[in-house]
Parts: C-alpha cells; sequence; structure tokens
C-alpha cells in the first residue's frame, strides 16, 4: 500500500503528452459543456427577436457586428467540433474506424476541419 | 442490477439524442446561414409553420436530454464533494428545465 502513494505524479498540463485522440477527446467535452451553457442564451436571444421589429433588428446588428461574427465563429467552431467528434465516436461504436492507424488520423481530420468548416460557412456565407 | 440499466439506458439516450441532434443542428445552421428570415415576420411566419414547429421542439427536447446526460457525466467525473456535485446537478436540472419550459413557450406562442 505504501508504494500506491509514492507512485511519481506528474499532472503538469505543459509536460504531458497527450495522444492527439485525447486532445479531441476532451475538446468533445469542453465544446459540450459550452454548448450546453449556450442554451439558454440562444432561446434568450430567439425570444428577443420574436419580440418585434426592434428586437429582431437588434439581434441582426448584434450578429453581423464584428463581435458577433467572433462570437459566432466559435460557436460554429464548438458545434462541428461537437458533430465531427459525435460521429466518429458513433462509427468507433459500430467498429468503424477503431483500427491503428485509422483512429489517429480521424481526430486530427475532426480537430483540423471543425474551425476550418466554420471559417467557410462564414467567411462565405455572411 | 439498476445501476448498469440506467449507465445503460443513459448510453442508449445519449446515442438516440446525438443522431437526431445530428440533423437538427445542421440544418438549423444551414437554414440561418442561406436563408436567414430577413424581418421580425418572417422569422415569426417560419417558426409558425407546423413542421418548423415540430421539429424545433424535438430538438430542443433532444439537446436537453443530450446536455443532461453529458453535464451529468462531467459532474459525475471531476466533482468528488457529494454536497457540491448534488448542488451542481440539481442546478443544471433547474437550469435545463427552465430553457425548456421557455423555448416551449416561444413555439407555442409564435404558434397561436
Amino acid at each position: 500500500m505504501a508504494s500506491s502513494t509514492q507512485r511519481p505524479v506528474n499532472l503538469n498540463l505543459l509536460k504531458i503528452r497527450l495522444p492527439i485522440a485525447g486532445v479531441m477527446s476532451i475538446m468533445h467535452r469542453i465544446s459540450g459543456f459550452f454548448l450546453a451553457l449556450l442554451t439558454p442564451v440562444i432561446i434568450y436571444w430567439l425570444d428577443i427577436a420574436l419580440s418585434g421589429e426592434t428586437g429582431f433588428i437588434e439581434t441582426q446588428a448584434m450578429l453581423q457586428s464584428f463581435a458577433g461574427k467572433v462570437a459566432l465563429f466559435v460557436v460554429i467552431w464548438a458545434l462541428m467540433h461537437h458533430i465531427l467528434a459525435g460521429i466518429r465516436y458513433l462509427l468507433l461504436d459500430i467498429d468503424v474506424g477503431i483500427e491503428k492507424p485509422y483512429y489517429r488520423q480521424t481526430a486530427w481530420a475532426v480537430v483540423i476541419a471543425a474551425p476550418l468548416i466554420a471559417v467557410a460557412l462564414l467567411g462565405g456565407l455572411l | 442490477m439498476s445501476r448498469y440499466a440506467s449507465g445503460m439506458r443513459a448510453w442508449i439516450f445519449q446515442r438516440l439524442s446525438a443522431i437526431y441532434l445530428l440533423f437538427f443542428f445542421p440544418a438549423m445552421l444551414w437554414h440561418f446561414l442561406t436563408d436567414a428570415p430577413v424581418s421580425h415576420a418572417a422569422l415569426k411566419s417560419w417558426i409558425a409553420e407546423p413542421l418548423t414547429g415540430l421539429f424545433i421542439l424535438l430538438g430542443l427536447f433532444s439537446l436537453l436530454l443530450h446536455a443532461w446526460i453529458g453535464i451529468r457525466d462531467i459532474l459525475i467525473d471531476y466533482i468528488k464533494p457529494f454536497g457540491l456535485r448534488l448542488s451542481l446537478l440539481t442546478l443544471t436540472a433547474v437550469g435545463l428545465m427552465a430553457s425548456g419550459l421557455w423555448g416551449l413557450q416561444i413555439v407555442l406562442l409564435t404558434n397561436i
């Protein structure tokens, strides 16, 4: 028992080298938590936009401002990461992509594709 | 046994709600990015369409279920003190239920 308390512990986040699937996984959690907190915020803005023409214009102006676009980028990035990582998990559930090179490659694909899709959606369409 | 069943049920609900949300959010995002309502009246009449309302309410229900299971897992993993964990779980449940009622109210009032 004594030895179990003397095991080396290294929780320095700058020194831990988490594999890419681990990075993707923790980002899946963070984005999910963030999106859950955002739920009442989105309902709030929908309520304002539906309250009348003034509220609608106010919401529209907020979303089209620079700060609004930055916020939108972060939200869509989080959503895309969560969706893509989620698809990956659903496929892993049915044993797709569970073998050695693939689970790493798909984790990289999720981490890289999510912000790119967010930029493409906002850049092309706003 | 009952713990296993509740864990298994949560696991299945998390995946079923995920599959609905997998269609719901891209569809919503696509609608607002390509064909965003141009006025208050347009937004209102879009939500007042029965299929849109149904689509949104099912999405809201799936989202609340999905968020509850996800946050519950996170709190159980990271928050060890029992009182704090219970308080945060309660806060989450109340917050999600309030969001749900608020969203339901918005959709129903728009449809009247």
